[in-house]
Parts: C-alpha cells; sequence; structure tokens
C-alpha cells in the first residue's frame, strides 16, 4: 500500500494546510479573502484526494476529485463572488467575539478533535488514517466560523467548510464514500447556496443590511 | 591552639545541627524581649539589636547550608514544652534546611537593612517594632522546624499575629487598619484550612506528629480532601489566586523592612508547607492534584503580571508581582506533581528543583526591590510613581542595587532569575511524554503561557525601573533626595551580591535543591562534572554557563570600548534634549505609569474591573482618571462578606439584651447535657 | 581539537560582525530592485558605521551612565548570541554555554537594556518607543519558545548545534510541524528585528516608530555601535534560522578547513537568499496598526502550536 514515505508525508502537508486555511479562515477580515481561502481548501482537497486516489490505485477517487475541483475550486467560489458582488458587502465582516480569544477556542477545539481522533485512527486502515484528527478539527473551526461572525455570507462559507472538512475525514477513513451519495452531496451543496442567495436578498430587502442580529427582531415579545 | 579550638568548636555545630539551630532560632525572641527594655533608643535597637539579628541571620544560613550539601540524615528531637500529651516535635531535614537557608540568606540581608532604615520620630516606638520583628523571624524558623501539627498551628499563628502588628504600625491611618484586617482575617482562614487539613491527615490514629501522618494510609477520597484543604490553606498565605485579595493591601501598608519580609520570606513558609503535606506526608498520590496546582499556578502569575503592569503605587505594583513569582513556584510544583505521580522522577525533580530555586531567588530579588522603594520611600516621601523619576542622580547607590535587583526579576540572564525560570522551561519540554490522553498536548501551552508572563514580568520591571530612577523628576523636590546610609547599603549589596552569585554559579544552588528533591523523592538531579555550567538532564540536550554570559560581554564590552577609544575618539558634549520643535517640554510629558501600562491595559482589558473619566473636547479643565479593582474583590469576595453579614444579622436576634433570656440558654444547654450524658 | 575549536569560534564570531552591516545593505538593495529604484552601494552601511563613529558624540544634559554604557552592553550581548549561534560550524566551545531557550533570554536581556536607556532622557518619544518595544518583546516571547518547543519534539535536543548536528544526518524534509514552525519563525524575525509589518526601519515620523523612537537621543559613535547591533541581531536571527530549518552545509563534529570553506560559500549563498525573501516580504506588506500587531504575534503562536499539535498527532503515530 504505501508507494513511498514521501507521499505520506506529502499528504501529511496537505492536511496541515488545510487546517492551517481553517484558522485563516477564521481570523481574516475581509469576504473576498474568505471565498479565495475556501477555493484554495478546495484545492488542496483536489490534491489530496488526486494523491490518495494514485496511492491507493482506486479510479472513482479520480472522479471524486474531479467533481471537487469543479464545484468547489471554481464553481462555487464563483457563484459566491458574483453574490456578494451584487450584494455589495465584500469588505465589512464583523465579529461577535475577537480575534485573539477566537484563535485561543480553536486551539483548545483543535486539542479536542486530536485526543478524539487518536483511538479512531488506531482502528482505521488506509493511507491517511492519521489525518482523521486534522479532518474532526477542520470541522469544528469551521462550525466556530459560523457561530462568531455577524454577516450572513459567512455563515454560508462555513457551512460550505464544514461540508470539506466531512470529505476530507471520509477520503482520511474509509478511501471516500459511494459516488451516488458524493453527487447527492454535492447538488444539495449547490442547490443550498442558490436558495441562500435568494435568502440574502430578502433579508437585505426587509433590514437594509445584511446583519444577522437584526433577526432577532423576529421574535415574539 | 586557637584554631583547635575553633576546629572542635565548628565540629560540634555541625555534629548536633538541630541543636545548633534551635540554639540561634531561641536567640531571635531574647533579641526581642531585649528591644524592650529601651525601645525608644535608636542606637540601643536599630544600630546594635538589629545587626546582631543579622549575624545571627547569617549563621543561620550558613548551619542550615552545611547541613544540606553535607548530606546529614534528618535529625529528630522532641521538647518537654506544650501541652501534658502533645510535647513539641521538632525536625531537621533537608526540605527544612533549604528553607531555612533561604531565611537566613535574605534575614540576614534585610535585617541590616532595617538597622539603618528606622530613624528617630517615626510612628511606633522601634523597641515594639524590634520586638514583632525577631518573634516574626523565629516563629517562621519554628514553623519550618515543626514536627508535629500543634507546635506548626502555634508557630504560624504566631508568625500571623506578629506580622499583623508589624503591618498595622502606623495605625492611625484608616486604610492601613483596613489593610491589617484583611491580612489577619485571610490569614486566619486559611489556618483554619490548613488545621482541618491536619485533623483529616491523621487518618483516624488522633496522633498528630507528622511521622503519624507519613505513615497513615488515606483513602483517595480523604487524601484528596486533605490536600485541596492544604492547597487553600497554604495558598491563602502565599496570594494563590483567588486567595490573593489581603496582598496588594498588606504589602503596601507595611514598613518596607517589614514588607520584603513577608514577601521574601512568608510567602516562602506557605510553599514550605505545601510541598511537606504533599511530597512528604500525603506522597503525592494523584496526578489530577499536579494538573490543579499547575492551571492555578499559571493563572495566579499571569493575573500579578497583567495587574502589576498597571499599578501606580510602586509597593503596590511589587506585591502584584510577588503573586506572579508565587504562581511561578506554583507551576513547577504541579508540574512536579503530574511527574511524579505518573512515575517519571527525572523529570519531577527538575520541576521541583526550579519550583525551590525560583522560591530562593524570589526572597533575594523582591526583598532587594522592596528595601529599595524603603530607601526611595525615605528619601522622597512618595509612593505613587506619578511622583518620582529620575532617581538615579541622587540616589546612586539606590540606582544601582536596585538595577541588579529588576535585571535578576526580569528573569534576564546571567543573573539569578534566568536560572529557575530556564529550570522551569526545560521541565516543561518533557510534557508531551506524558500518558494521560488530552493532558500532554495541553500542557504544552502552559509553557507558551508561562514564557509570556515572565516577558510580562520584564514589561513591568521596565516599567518600575524606568519610571522611578530614569527619565527626569516629575517633582522638583526630587533632586534634594539623600542616598541610603551605609547600614542601608550593606543590606541591599548583600542581596544583589546573592543575586549575582546564584546566577553565575548555579550549581550550588542547584546541588542544595537536589538534596532536597532526594528527600522528597528520592530522585537527585544529574550533577554535570562540568564547575562552569548546569546541564540538568544531560549536556547533548540543554546547557547554561553563567559564567560565560558575564564573562564574555564583559570582555567586549571591555575590548570595544578601548577599540573605539584608540580607533576613534571619546570626544561627547551635552545638549538640551531632543524636542522636535516644541520647545516648552516639561517632565510631565514623559510616560506616566498609567501611560507605560496602557498596552497591556488595552491587551488584557477582560482581567479588570475598570472606571475611566476621559475628558471631551469641550471641558475647560479636562481630567483624566482611571480606576482599576481586581475582579475577583467584586465577584467574589463582597458577596461572600455580604452573604456573612446578611447571616450575622439574621442570628443577631439571639442577643437580645434582656438577662432573662441569656440565663435561658444556659438552662437549655444544662437540660441538653443532662439527657446526654444521663 | 580542542585548540582548533577556539580558532572556529573566534573565526565565527569576527566573521559575523564583519558580515552584518554587508546582510543589512544586501536586503536594502533588493528592496530597491523591488521598488523599482537604484540602491546604494552595497557598501553604505560600513561608510555610515565609519562616519559615525568620527563624529562628536552629543549626549542630553540629563543622559546617566546607563545611557552611555547600554550601546556597549547591546553590542556585547549580540557578539555573545553570534558566538552560540552554528553558522559556520557547529564545534563551538562556547555554543554549550546557552542552549536555544538561554539565546531568548540574552535577547531579552539586550532589549531591556534598550528599552531602559530609552527612558533615562525622559521624553515622550523614549518612553513611546520603550513601551512598544518591550510589547512586541512580550507577545513575541510565546512564539519563539513554541517554535524551539517544536524543534526539541523533532531533534530531542534544545542546544543548537545539537540540532545541526542532528538534522544534518536525519533529513525529514517535508516534515508539516517543520513548515509550521519555519513560517512562525519568519513571523518572529520581522517582529523582533522591527521590519515591516511590525516597524518601519526607515520612517521619518516618530509616532510609527517604534525601534528608531527608543535610540532618537543616540548619536555618534553610541548610534554607531547600536546600529551595528541591530544588523548582527538580523544576521544573527537569520543564521539561527538557517541553523534551524536550512542547515546542510554547516561543517559538523570533526570539521577540516575544506569542509569549513564549503560551509562558508554556502553560509553567503543562503544568506544571500534569505535576504532576498526579506525584502520580498517587506515589498509586499503594509506596516501594522501597532494594535494589529498583537494579532499577528497571535498568529505566529498560533502556526508554531499547530506545528507543535500535528507533530504530536502525526509524527508520534508514524514515527515519520
Amino acid at each position: 500500500m504505501l508507494r513511498s514515505h514521501l507521499d505520506v508525508q506529502l499528504l501529511n502537508l496537505l492536511a496541515a494546510c488545510m487546517l492551517l486555511i481553517s484558522f485563516a479562515m477564521l481570523s481574516t477580515r475581509r469576504t473576498q479573502q474568505l471565498i479565495t481561502l475556501f477555493a484554495w481548501q478546495g484545492a488542496i482537497l483536489f490534491l489530496s484526494t488526486s494523491l490518495v486516489a494514485h496511492e491507493a490505485g482506486l479510479t472513482e477517487l479520480y472522479f471524486s476529485a474531479a467533481l471537487t475541483l469543479i464545484l468547489k475550486v471554481i464553481t462555487l467560489p464563483l457563484i459566491l463572488h458574483t453574490l456578494i458582488k451584487r450584494l455589495g458587502a465584500q469588505w465589512d465582516n464583523e465579529r461577535l467575539v475577537n480575534i485573539p480569544i477566537t484563535m485561543l477556542v480553536g486551539l483548545v477545539l483543535v486539542i479536542f478533535a486530536f485526543g478524539l481522533a487518536q483511538p479512531i485512527s488506531l482502528l482505521a486502515t488506509t493511507v491517511t488514517r492519521h489525518t482523521i484528527g486534522i479532518a474532526l478539527a477542520v470541522i469544528l473551526l469551521s462550525f466556530l466560523m459560523m457561530i462568531t461572525r455577524r454577516k450572513a455570507v459567512t455563515q454560508v462559507i462555513g457551512f460550505l467548510a464544514m461540508e470539506n472538512g466531512l470529505f476530507l475525514a471520509a477520503t482520511s477513513a474509509t478511501y471516500g464514500m459511494p459516488m451516488v451519495i458524493e453527487l447527492g452531496i454535492a447538488l444539495d451543496l449547490l442547490v443550498a447556496v442558490f436558495i441562500l442567495g435568494i435568502f440574502f436578498f430578502q433579508i437585505r430587502e426587509q433590514f437594509d443590511s445584511l446583519d444577522l442580529h437584526h433577526l432577532e427582531s423576529l421574535r415574539e415579545e | 591552639m586557637n584554631t583547635h579550638l575553633g576546629a572542635n568548636f565548628l565540629n560540634s555545630i555541625l555534629s548536633h545541627p538541630l541543636a545548633s539551630t534551635l540554639l540561634i532560632v531561641a536567640s531571635w525572641p531574647v533579641i526581642a524581649i531585649a528591644c524592650l527594655l529601651r525601645p525608644h533608643s535608636i542606637r540601643y535597637v536599630a544600630r546594635f539589636l538589629f545587626p546582631v539579628g543579622a549575624v545571627l541571620c547569617v549563621g543561620m544560613f550558613l548551619l542550615a547550608g552545611a547541613f544540606l550539601i553535607g548530606g546529614h540524615a534528618p535529625e529528630v528531637m522532641t521538647l518537654p514544652l506544650g501541652l501534658p500529651d502533645l510535647p513539641f516535635h521538632l525536625r531537621l531535614d533537608a526540605l527544612s534546611a533549604f528553607f531555612l537557608m533561604i531565611l537566613g540568606l535574605s534575614g540576614a540581608g534585610i535585617s541590616t537593612f532595617a538597622a539603618g532604615y528606622f530613624r528617630s520620630g517615626e510612628g511606633t516606638a522601634h523597641g515594639l517594632l524590634g520586638l514583632h520583628y525577631h518573634v516574626f523571624l523565629a516563629s517562621m524558623a519554628v514553623v519550618m522546624l515543626a514536627d508535629d501539627a500543634y507546635l506548626f498551628m502555634v508557630a504560624w499563628e504566631t508568625m500571623a499575629l506578629a506580622s499583623y502588628f508589624l503591618v498595622t504600625s502606623q495605625h492611625r491611618l484608616p486604610e492601613i487598619r483596613r489593610a491589617g484586617f484583611l491580612y489577619l482575617l485571610m490569614a486566619h482562614l486559611g489556618a483554619v484550612c490548613i488545621l482541618l487539613s491536619f485533623g483529616v491527615m491523621q487518618g483516624g490514629s488522633w496522633q498528630f506528629t507528622l511521622d503519624a501522618m507519613r505513615s497513615a494510609s488515606l483513602t483517595p477520597f480523604w487524601a484528596t480532601a486533605a490536600f485541596t484543604l492544604a492547597l487553600l490553606g497554604f495558598g491563602a498565605k502565599a496570594g494563590l489566586v483567588p486567595m490573593h485579595v489581603w496582598l496588594p493591601e498588606a504589602h503596601p501598608a507595611a514598613p518596607s523592612p517589614v514588607s520584603a519580609m513577608m514577601s521574601g520570606l512568608m510567602l516562602k513558609t506557605a510553599i514550605y508547607g505545601l510541598l511537606r503535606i504533599t511530597f512528604d506526608l500525603l506522597h503525592v498520590q494523584s496526578w489530577r492534584w499536579g494538573v490543579v496546582v499547575l492551571t492555578l499556578g499559571i493563572f495566579s502569575a499571569l493575573y500579578g503580571a497583567v495587574f502589576a503592569a498597571v499599578q501606580t503605587d510602586m509597593k503596590r505594583l511589587l506585591a502584584y508581582s510577588s503573586i506572579e513569582n508565587i504562581g511561578l513556584i506554583f507551576t513547577g510544583i504541579g508540574l512536579s506533581i503530574l511527574f511524579a505521580a505518573s512515575n517519571m522522577r527525572l523529570y519531577a525533580a527538575l520541576a521541583l528543583a526550579a519550583a525551590l530555586i525560583h522560591a530562593l531567588n524570589h526572597s533575594l530579588f523582591k526583598s532587594l526591590l522592596f528595601l529599595a522603594t524603603g530607601s526611595v520611600l525615605h528619601a522622597t516621601r512618595h509612593r505613587s510613581l506619578g511622583k518620582l523619576g529620575g532617581l538615579i542622580r541622587p540616589m546612586p547607590w539606590v540606582a544601582g542595587l536596585a538595577l541588579i535587583g529588576t535585571l535578576a526579576i526580569a528573569g534576564l540572564p546571567p543573573l539569578n532569575g534566568f536560572v529557575s525560570e530556564w529550570l522551569l522551561l526545560q521541565s516543561f519540554l518533557y510534557t508531551p511524554q506524558l500518558p494521560h490522553a488530552f493532558i500532554n498536548m495541553l500542557i504544552p501551552l502552559g509553557a507558551a503561557a508561562l514564557a509570556l508572563t515572565v516577558a510580562l514580568a520584564a514589561y513591568v520591571m521596565v516599567k518600575f525601573y524606568g519610571v522611578i530612577f530614569l527619565g527626569q523628576p516629575r517633582e522638583t523636590l526630587l533632586s534634594e533626595a539623600h542616598d541610603a546610609n551605609w547600614l542601608e547599603r550593606i543590606g541591599l549589596a548583600w542581596l544583589a551580591a546573592g543575586c549575582v552569585a546564584i546566577g553565575v554559579q548555579p550549581q550550588l544552588a542547584l546541588h542544595a535543591a537536589g538534596k532536597t528533591t532526594g528527600m522528597l523523592l528520592g530522585q537527585t538531579i544529574a550533577s554535570d562534572p562540568s564547575v562552569w555550567r548546569i546541564a540538568p538532564i544531560a549536556p547533548e540536550q540543554a546547557s547554561y554557563s553563567g559564567w560565560v554570559f558575564l564573562a564574555v560581554i564583559l570582555c567586549v564590552v571591555g575590548v570595544t570600548f578601548l577599540a573605539v577609544r584608540l580607533i576613534a575618539h571619546g570626544r561627547m558634549r551635552r545638549t538640551p534634549a531632543w524636542d522636535c520643535g516644541y520647545p516648552w517640554q516639561t517632565s510631565r510629558m514623559q510616560d506616566t505609569a498609567e501611560g507605560f501600562g496602557q498596552p497591556i491595559r488595552h491587551m488584557f482589558g477582560a482581567f479588570f474591573w475598570m472606571e475611566r473619566d476621559l475628558p471631551s473636547a469641550s471641558d475647560l479643565t479636562p481630567r483624566y482618571r482611571v480606576y482599576i479593582e481586581d475582579r475577583f474583590w467584586r465577584a467574589l469576595y463582597k458577596p461572600i462578606a455580604a452573604a456573612v453579614q446578611r447571616l450575622a444579622d439574621a442570628v443577631s436576634f439571639l442577643q437580645g439584651g434582656r438577662l432573662a433570656f441569656y440565663l435561658l440558654y444556659s438552662f437549655l444547654t444544662l437540660l441538653g447535657l443532662l439527657v446526654f450524658v444521663l | 581539537m580542542r585548540g582548533v575549536a577556539f580558532v572556529w569560534q573566534f573565526g565565527e564570531v569576527l566573521l559575523a560582525i564583519a558580515l552584518a552591516p554587508l546582510f543589512s545593505g544586501w536586503i536594502a538593495q533588493c528592496r530597491a530592485w523591488m521598488q523599482n529604484r537604484t540602491a546604494p552601494p552595497l557598501t553604505q552601511p560600513y561608510r555610515m558605521l565609519r562616519k559615525l563613529f568620527h563624529k562628536d558624540a552629543v549626549l542630553a544634559e540629563n543622559a546617566s551612565r546607563l545611557f552611555r554604557t547600554a550601546p556597549y552592553v547591546l553590542f556585547g550581548t549580540m557578539v555573545l548570541a553570534a558566538a552560540i549561534i552554528p553558522s559556520v560550524v557547529t564545534d563551538l566551545p562556547f555554543a554549550h554555554a546557552a542552549d536555544a531557550i538561554a539565546l531568548i533570554g540574552l535577547f531579552a536581556t539586550a532589549r531591556v537594556f534598550q528599552a531602559l536607556a530609552a527612558m533615562d532622557v525622559g521624553t515622550a518619544f523614549g518612553t513611546l518607543g520603550a513601551r512598544r518595544e518591550m510589547m512586541i518583546g512580550f507577545l513575541a516571547e510565546p512564539a519563539i519558545l513554541m517554535v524551539f518547543f517544536n524543534a526539541f519534539l523533532l531533534f530531542g535536543t534544545t542546544a543548537l548545534t545539537g540540532m545541526v548536528d542532528n538534522y544534518a544526518t536525519h533529513p525529514s524534509a517535508i516534515d508539516p510541524s517543520v513548515v509550521f514552525a519555519a513560517i512562525a519563525f519568519v513571523m518572529v524575525l520581522l517582529a523582533e528585528n522591527a521590519r515591516i509589518p511590525i516597524d518601519n526601519p526607515t520612517t521619518h515620523l516618530e509616532l510609527t516608530m517604534i525601534h528608531e523612537a527608543m535610540v532618537l537621543e543616540y548619536s555618534a559613535r553610541h548610534l554607531a555601535l547600536i546600529e551595528w547591533a541591530s544588523s548582527l541581531k538580523l544576521f544573527n536571527y537569520a543564521c539561527i534560522g538557517i541553523a534551524l530549518f536550512l542547515p546542510w552545509g554547516i561543517a559538523i563534529h570533526g570539521a577540516t578547513v575544506g569542509a569549513v570553506l564549503i560551509a562558508l560559500v554556502t553560509l553567503v549563498v543562503k544568506l544571500a537568499l534569505c535576504g532576498a525573501m526579506l525584502a520580498l516580504i517587506e515589498s509586499v506588506s503594509a506596516k501594522l496598526r501597532i494594535f494589529r500587531a498583537p494579532e499577528f504575534m497571535a498568529m505566529a503562536f498560533l502556526i508554531a502550536v499547530l506545528g507543535l499539535l500535528v507533530h504530536l498527532l502525526l509524527g508520534g503515530n508514524t514515527g515519520a
């Protein structure tokens, strides 16, 4: 199974870069930068999946990789870019909690994820089993990003980043999911982004701003 | 013939170390009582009796050091004093000797300084101060020698009372009385916890000697209960967050030699107590204790450093800095417990040695700094940092020696503060090898918090030294400040010499600490045969040589100086300072203490409870005021005090004032006893 | 062998002292190329030092002895650091006097002395510079400590010479923790040496200064020594980075004259590359607001810790 020591190191490096990008997404101030980072995350996922496909000799993983490339590196970022340009929300990106505290909480989450993942990686048999911890950490960090941001667009990107993490977890634990499930998830993502885009226009019409705390005024009083 | 007698004398002292130590300890109360004979005479009390006390301190230091380095077996003794069934048991072993060494070393410097510090016409009679001072000193020594719980508590209480009277020397000022009250309250709360802890540890045998407690086997639950009570009690005395609130009030209220004694020596007795109970009596049973102590230690260290950075009173700044250093010591202790309970004895010894050496270092440089502030206070009558400045010119001796203390406390090589911090960081390097799941990933972050705290301490000390001694004087009368007199200089120089010596040659301190860890953990630190460097684990892994640092830096400074003079020239002119085109600069335009602490206040705002009055553009007389308070005081102490008050009010109906009710209480008690007995 | 080791030691120190201004000059030249302007010649820093040494020292009226001694102490500490860091050979007798953590302490000593000297004259600018420099310093310490912690986990020692010996014989090229540690180290290097994005070394606006504000009062030989010490500090940091992350070519124990010559040549090449990279980073970044600097340092700290955690997760299991 182990074609070369170098390939395993490369996979570990790519996974670590994904973790770094998740942290960068947590801390960036500009929405445009956020979408670019998401595109990079997709690119790394593509490279990683192709490498695993090459290592393990599974051809359907090549299809997964191609799907990732088309969807997450090209299509979705394009849609998101046009969306924010139309909404005029390219730059301001406020947060509920300041950056150093968010980073510290993120760090603790990473430790938590790593600690949880260690017994699981002992059970798995794939080449990339050690990156399960990193995948779990990416999921948790994206969730944190969804919680600590104010603007609606970042919530969407957090949701998409979470899916990236799930994909990484799937490839590292079990060499990918059945093709049907993958195509289904991909379709879901696309539709979700369209529908959420429509919602954003509605929110902006209603409240004149995309700040989510306006939604709080919708409760029963 | 004379040398023969001298050698015999030395031999007899060294072969009965406990008896000799007791002799010294007993001499201090004698001096105390002698102070009462002529209480208002400065020449008698301050210039004669205090130096005698200082010489006795030196004797104690040498004796304890010889006992420790010589590796003697522990000695016990029973004195027929005390209660009929409970005589005083005394014991001198490696742990006691190490702390007695600290007591003697710093005590000598402080006593010498105090001899020169007390001048006529100030506050309480000097005889009374001398009485309390020497009783305080003696009681601290007895705490370290006590081998049963009864003597320990008697000495502990004496220590608290003597220091209370010392703290309230200027009792006519209401804030000093308030500080003293808070101090006494916290001391007694701590003492109750310690007493309960001893009660739990006797484990049903009703024998209160420490020997009995050592061999008592407690269930894990009771052992943890005893440990928690001991941590609360000794932590309250040491100033561990959240039991620290008395420290920033009491240390500034006391006269400076007393502040130095409290910070430098009294806090160490609490460390001694915790080490005695955790390592010796309870045998380090659970790694979770280590995690608790470690967390509290790191948090205290950071808390103390952050608060010290925003203080505007020089003695309060040093008090918070003491909290920070105690936090560092507790971090080392916690790490040691963690390693020891996980069966990594070598690293446990390293961490414990780091904590012990830091206790020694802290007693030296903190005392030095408090004494220096005493000189400054004496010379300028100002305690607030906003009224000092530029004192390096009128007070060169104090400034020079305080510089050594500042560099030492900031943890800079080649002085002593760096040695203990280096050892502590070294021991953190081995924490990823711990077998526990999440702990081995979280604790390395503790090393980062430690580095942050140490660097923040450097920040605080630059502020302290820079605002007091450097810059321009913020008040015009400061240029008439007088320097310290010769007795004060000797005291300060003794402590500064200790800082330099331990920094440059830490082998002896490491050896002494190794003997103590040998007794507590059964493991000493690997001693590198080389005399000019220390390498606690292995020379290939890490080594440090203070000599090389000092020698190379001094050499390069000298060579550069000469080279520059030879190749270029040494001409110099004086002009006014650069004013950037604004000629009406005053001394008020340099940084104030608040200004220097502003970045910390901004970044760590969550730690403080702050009130700010900011000037607006339309104010005719703009005022800026910032008031910072401890969050723990508001969130924890005030509600508890309010609850206690409410409870007391609710029960106060019992004190009706009517005689009939009081007779009724006695009657009911009598009835109750009759029912129980019959 | 011992005598030869002292020769290498002495030679390395002299090399560092001689090359440091050249390294600063090279970085200035690369920056000028990238910003499309003509650069001053490479020997400009030497000329400036010579000019400064020949001037009369002008001191403020209330400058104390501490102010006058501080430049010498700074220079001394930087020379000691150069003696400890293995840039050409690892067989250095003085290297056993300090490991990486002691080296951090040494740089802290220099920083504290400089801050104290800045506070000495008692003007608003000096104290401003001192306050900011201490702030950057205390934020950089956790990050650099975590980088060395990483190195300890990878190489089993904190002595720099030991690290170079181990790395050169067991290369683990693209270990993610090494990459992360390198990124964090570069960020700390920029902060500690007063480079963009933390501080602009060529600014003239006093309110934006950190390092320059501390040396406003200095002139002539004192300023020359301080400038030399600063360039020596940058040189030392670059050599630490090379020793940790690019150590191939350094003559490890039992060095012959030929190995030392090869090490010299590789050192010059590596320094040139590092200088160009630093100039590139400086040219594409903007200077941060002063209270964004803690975020920058927090990012560096974070990346270093991530490297540590990733090593514990991956390296511990595969034994790679």
